[in-house]
């Protein structure tokens, strides 16, 4: 099914050809949005589009947009979660500065295909007044609630969205039921990524089959991600699904020689060696792939010992629990110690042993996946530096600390 | 027959205190998440609900038998509206007070699952002034209270549940408490 | 690891751990012992490591779980079926 209804009057806009899709025209600008893109077309059929374009959540756990869509609950909240907690990633942030109205009308979009109730936009205090300014710019924009949420790790975590949507907390939840489910005293509640919004907005236009025209069978349409580290041209970059981390590492100016291992998406993602640097993105882990997660790259440049930085990281994750739950409360911050003794080059032979066992321990004991991703993360850097964990054991290296 | 009322009267009111003296320090047991002897964790609780819930019947059958005594001169009113009998106001009031204590903590002891954590441990709290006042009114109310082994049972009890409770303020308390950190909730 | 779930899982009883509510008292691992063990810290772990939130119950476990449920000093237990 298409969206190709005759409304003779509506301005349809062009549809991108090739990259960039989602920067064309790049500008906040309400009018030269519409000019560029059209009106805002009608939600009927967006769902199924939707699942014919094989869109994905792009808020990092890959999830099938259209199936999400189609659970949801009537009479409920769409949320844009544009808070963007995980800080190797910018993209979000870009979108808010030079397409926010291709997010909102993502939102609006999405809002009317499953008859929500109230329209909710969540963003970092930063990014209030840009958000604030596009919202005031477009008709009938007065219904978007736009609310701020606290500048951490979790709260960018769905149940903490829409808990910060509705009451001010940015913690997460305990569910038993899924947030596109009705509870007692919450309604329905759908939470997507400000750029999976943003890809709805012109597949809504533009149809499935352009949305696939470029990409891959297993991860279709575009993706931003922001690559950042080592490499010769930093920031946020929009590419044909199911890119290889030689091809990203490619279009950052970085000549793949030079890396020694690279983290794909973000501080809950997946350390990489060279070894699979021709492996592709995909949205999801199933074995063909690396999963993108919340599409960060960040590289780190040969020489550089990847120890240091995993326990840089896992010490700001443990930093970074809510503190709700004692598994996570307590397990981080040992994992976390752990990492540091073997950073120190701590002789203690039951150390990486400790590590492995440590992150197992908080795997699915917490009310969000704070405490799995971090233990993923631990777990691919344990394998892609295993030389370096060989010899910190020995109580040396021959790496850069950073 | 109104002696057998009394008799009874005083003699449930007697075991009706010691049983709540022992509710109390198996409650703070539980509290510390600690097994005693053979007895686990969650022998610990069952047993703290259990005489917690015999002390109930207790405080039913020593009401009601001073109601059916007419030199108790107790009155139905008497049983919600303190300080208001016709004699030793005071510390009859004192009883009063208890069972009224002792009706609010059993009520959302039971309903537990339906009113939440909090509700329930907010009204829980009622259980140290529930347990002074009823030692308070078994001194003052008493017809024992001037015997030297009651005495010296109101003294033991009175040691146990303060000792217990001095427990309570200890750091290592809670068992683990020492070893974690605790959630912000 | 993500994938398709039997049904058989699906549809069974699970006990459900509210994390935000659990304080470690450790009563729910002494009803389960054969499934519940205590980690370094006193919360509940599942025996045999399974990775998931919920502990999928047999029908004789049922009674003690139910026990577990009733029991738990911070009501931080259910049982949930899907």
């Amino acid at each position: 099914m298409t969206l190709t209804a005759p409304t003779a009057t509506r301005n349809r806009g062009r549809a991108p050809q090739g990259l960039p899709r989602l920067f064309t025209p790049g500008t906040a600008d309400f009018g030269a949005h519409r000019a560029a893109f059209g009106e805002l077309p009608h939600a009927t059929g967006l769902i199924d589009e939707v699942a014919a374009a094989g869109l994905t959540g792009r808020g990092g756990a890959g999830f099938p947009t259209a199936r999400k869509l189609a659970a949801m609950g009537t009479h409920g909240i769409a949320i844009a979660n544009a808070s963007e907690g995980e800080p190797l990633s910018t993209k979000d942030a870009a979108l808010l500065t030079y397409a926010p109205h291709l997010v909102l009308d993502g939102l609006e979009l999405v809002g009317r295909a499953v008859h929500a109730k109230q329209l909710v936009v969540v963003v970092k205090a930063a990014h209030e007044d840009v958000v604030r300014r596009a919202v005031g710019d477009r008709p009938g924009g007065s219904r978007i609630v736009v609310r701020v949420t606290e500048d951490r790790y979790v709260s960018g975590e769905a149940s903490a969205v829409a808990r910060v949507a509705s009451t001010g907390i940015a913690k997460p939840v305990d569910r038993t039921v899924r947030l596109t489910s009705r509870e007692f005293r919450r309604p329905p509640t759908l939470v997507q990524n400000a750029e999976t919004l943003a890809h709805i907005a012109l597949i809504g236009r533009f149809g499935a089959t352009w949305f696939r025209s470029l990409g891959t069978t297993s991860d279709p349409g575009t993706r931003l991600l922001t690559v950042s580290g080592d490499v010769g041209a930093p920031g946020p970059i929009e590419m044909a699904g199911g890119a290889t981390v030689a091809q990203i590492l490619d279009a950052a100016d970085t000549d793949p020689a030079g890396i020694r291992a690279v983290l794909v998406g973000g501080y809950h993602g997946t350390w990489v060696g060279p070894r699979d640097f021709a492996r592709p993105l995909v949205p999801r882990q199933d074995g063909s792939g690396i999963p993108a997660g919340a599409g960060s790259i960040y590289a780190l440049g040969a020489g550089s010992c990847g120890i240091a930085l995993t326990a840089g990281i896992a010490r700001y994750l443990a930093d970074q629990s809510a503190g709700q739950c004692g598994p996570c409360l307590n397990g981080l911050p040992a994992l976390a110690s752990a990492l540091e003794r073997l950073r120190a080059g701590n002789r203690d032979p039951a150390l990486a042993g400790r590590i492995q066992g440590l992150a197992g321990l908080v795997i699915g004991r917490g009310s969000c996946h704070h405490p799995d991703g971090t233990a993923h993360m631990v777990g691919s850097a344990m394998d892609v530096f295993a030389v370096d964990v060989s010899a910190h054991l020995q109580g040396y290296c021959t790496e850069v600390h950073r | 027959m109104s002696e057998a009322f009394w008799a009874l009267g005083r003699g449930s009111g007697v075991v009706l205190l010691a049983l709540l003296t022992v509710s109390v320090l198996l409650g703070l047991l539980t509290r510390s998440g600690r097994p005693i002897g053979r007895l686990p964790r969650f022998g610990v609780t069952l047993v703290h609900r259990n005489v917690a819930l015999l002390s109930v019947v207790f405080l039913a059958v020593h009401v009601l038998s001073l109601l059916g005594d007419p030199y108790a001169q107790l009155r139905l009113v008497d049983l919600v509206v303190p300080f208001a009998g016709a004699q030793s106001p005071f510390w009859l009031g004192l009883g009063t007070l208890a069972l009224d204590l002792m009706l609010a903590v059993t009520i959302t002891a039971l309903l537990r699952r339906w009113i939440g954590q909090r509700v329930f441990r907010a009204v829980h709290w009622a259980t140290y002034p529930l347990w002074s006042i009823a030692l308070a009114h078994g001194l003052g109310q008493g017809s024992d209270a001037r015997s030297t082994w009651f005495l010296a049972g109101a003294a033991v009890a009175a040691v146990c549940v303060l000792s217990a409770a001095i427990w309570r303020t200890s750091v290592g308390f809670v068992e683990h408490r020492r070893h974690r950190l605790e959630p912000v909730r | 690891m993500s994938g398709v779930r039997s049904t058989e899982a699906r549809s069974s009883p699970r006990l459900h751990i509210d994390w935000t509510a659990c304080d470690g008292r450790g009563l729910c691992t002494e009803l389960l012992e054969r499934r519940l063990t205590r980690d370094p810290w006193g919360y509940p772990l599942a025996v045999g490591g399974s990775s998931r939130n919920d502990l999928v119950l047999s029908e004789e476990e049922l009674p003690a779980a139910r026990d577990a449920v009733a029991l738990c000093p911070r009501l931080a237990l259910s049982i949930v079926t899907r």
